[in-house]
């Protein structure tokens, strides 16, 4: 342990031993605190500044014109209608196919795999991995596939499709955690009662489980509304002046943003800004939604 | 009819009931293990369409030019085809914004769980829960029109207008939730006797954090350092904005760099032929960038097996 040598002075008569060292310690104590204090106000002063930055930015073009024009080469006349619609769609294909394919995974693996059969096991640690898959690798599996090998093009349902496999591993997990959280004992009193395995799972383990799978779902689904690296890769165009329909052209608010922070004139910064505040609100009230249904179903078992 | 004559006539039955195939449970077991299978098979997808085309591009453009070549230029006439400047580039992000969310996080993560009293770590952890749940592209905008002209106004670096300090720096902070929420996860499962043991040997607050709480979760905290680097790897759109797109080999973060995702998300974005070796090009860098994050989660899986403390 190091001690601090205090600055003698000539008549400064040393304190003994013992004080000396607690004082070194209050000193690193403090040190530590205030390190860990400067972590904490990074973090938060950084979101803090990011959301006033953003907002006093964007604030002069957020108008009904943003929310209802269509795009346009003059910012005063832009609008973000198809981008907001489109992304609306995206949201819905991604819990329309991400939600059912994510909780029956999420039965199989804890309900039903055998974990001795080395199948389950190589599914479990595939799962894993496609967790850590950088988004934009599964913006080229969809260029390569279903943009280009199946040959729907760049429409709506091929962005929903990769934004499905990016976030599945994410409502893969928080489905599992969920399910393994139901006590045993509920499963072996359905199955004292005769119920078979499925009725056991459909009636008793999935409704005790809803809460943790639809918060688990709905941050998912917050973070594929927000994502743009794939939307690039599977083609949402720049410049879309209708309304966005399934098997047809789009672009997603996030592409949107992007493509307006790309231009150089300084009014389109502050159209990408006002945009970033509509992502921000529907991204943000999504997550309060999730984390108000944890706090509010929260069971202790 | 009375037991006992059942039990007379058919002695068989009762104690040998057959088991009845239920062909309604069986079709559920099917149904599962195909959604299940899903996952494989997009993992399969993504070895195939990444594989292929780099084949065919390593076909045109020697593994030698590519791994060892210094220069980036595929999409001019003649265009030069040396990785390492995208690989470069993104270790520098990388590094940089690790230097950020490393300690910062793992700050974060000691105040939650050691020193906050229990209603400010329930009310922080949801603002942290925001701060991760920012898209990329509101960071990467933020990266380039505040904090470059802040770094260049009031910290006074020179940076350029395009650089990779601040999109390192953005990143770094994004990674912070990630490190903080994962490594306190790890000191909450540190058991309390361990801390309490600690506090009678007379160790102060500092000591037992610092000695007994994060040696006995340093499993834990490495695999959240390794999935934050492993995220920086992979993350984009803050460099596509922020760093700019310029491939270059440089450790200086006041430059401009271009990494892997960036050089992807710029060429990607559909307007590309099909078949021409730029097309082809982001095939082999992504699946550079593929086995980079794979080799990196391997690691961290590794290392914790390695470190694991088990406790009861």
């Amino acid at each position: 342990m190091t001690v601090i040598e205090p600055h003698v002075e000539r008549d400064y008569v040393p304190a003994p031993e013992e004080p000396i060292k607690r004082r070194g310690q209050a000193w690193k104590n403090r040190l530590f605190k205030l390190a860990m204090l400067f972590s904490m106000f990074v973090a938060f002063g950084t979101l803090a500044v990011l959301l006033v930055d953003t907002v006093v930015t964007g604030w002069p073009a957020l108008s009904t014109q943003l929310l209802t024009g269509l795009p346009s080469t003059v910012p005063d006349e832009a609008g973000a209608r198809p981008a907001i619609l489109a992304t609306l769609y995206l949201g819905a294909l991604v819990l329309l196919f991400s939600v059912p394919i994510g909780v029956l995974t999420a039965i199989y693996l804890e309900e039903y795999a055998n974990r001795e059969r080395w199948w389950n096991r190589a599914i479990e640690v595939n799962i894993q991995n496609l967790a850590a898959v950088p988004a934009i690798v599964y913006g080229i599996l969809g260029l390569a596939f279903i943009v280009r090998g199946i040959g729907v093009g760049r429409v709506v349902l091929a962005g929903g499709l990769i934004l499905t496999l990016v976030v599945l591993p994410t409502v893969v997990v928080a489905s599992r955690e969920a399910i393994r959280s139901v006590p045993d004992s509920i499963r072996q009193g359905a199955f004292a009662l005769g119920a078979t395995k499925w009725q056991v799972v459909w009636r008793q383990v999935l409704p005790a489980s809803i809460p943790g799978i639809a918060t688990g779902s709905i941050l998912a689904l917050s973070r594929a509304v927000g994502e743009t690296a794939p939307l690039i890769m599977v083609g949402a165009i720049t410049y879309v002046a209708f309304n966005p329909t399934l098997m047809g052209p789009y672009t997603a608010l996030p592409v949107q943003i992007y493509n307006w922070t790309k231009q150089p004139d300084a009014d389109f910064q502050t159209l990408a800004a006002a945009g970033a505040i509509v992502l921000l609100v529907i991204v943000l009230s999504m997550n309060a939604v999730a984390i108000f249904l944890r706090n509010r179903y929260r069971k202790q078992w | 009819m009375t037991t006992a004559d059942a039990t007379v006539a058919r002695p068989a039955a009762t104690t040998l009931p057959r088991k009845k195939i239920r062909w309604g449970e069986q079709a559920v077991h099917g149904v599962l293990f195909v959604a299940a299978a899903i996952s494989v098979l997009t993992t399969v997808g993504i070895v195939i369409s990444l594989v292929v085309p780099s084949i065919d591009f390593f076909r045109e453009v020697s593994p030698t030019e590519f791994f060892l070549g210094t220069t980036w230029s595929p999409l001019f006439l003649d265009g030069e085809f040396g990785v390492l400047p995208l690989a470069v580039g993104t270790f520098v992000i990388s590094f940089w914004s690790a230097l950020v969310a490393f300690p910062l996080g793992l700050g974060v993560a000691i105040y939650l769980s050691e020193y906050a009293p229990p209603r400010v770590t329930s009310f922080l952890k949801p603002i942290l829960e925001i701060l991760a749940a920012i898209p990329t592209v509101v960071l990467g905008y933020f990266a380039l029109t505040f904090v470059t002209p802040f770094l260049r106004d009031q910290v006074g670096v020179h940076v350029e207008i395009f650089n990779a300090l601040a999109a390192s720096l953005v990143l770094g902070v994004m990674l912070i939730p990630t490190v903080a929420t994962l490594s306190e996860d790890a000191m909450a499962a540190v058991p309390r006797d361990l801390r309490d043991g600690g506090y009678a040997l007379g160790a102060d607050k500092l000591q037992v954090s610092t000695k007994i709480v994060v040696p006995a979760a340093i499993s834990g905290i490495i695999a959240a350092w390794v999935l934050a680097f492993s995220r920086a790897v992979g993350e984009t759109m803050i460099v596509l904005i922020a760093a700019g797109q310029l491939a270059q080999i440089t450790v200086d973060p006041r430059e401009s760099i271009q990494t892997i995702t960036a050089f992807i998300g710029a060429t990607g974005n559909g307007d590309v032929p099909t078949g021409s070796i730029e097309y082809k090009t982001i095939f082999a860098v992504g699946l550079t960038l593929f086995v980079m994050t794979l080799v990196i989660n391997m690691v961290s899986i590794r290392l914790v097996r390695k470190y694991r403390e088990v406790y009861e």
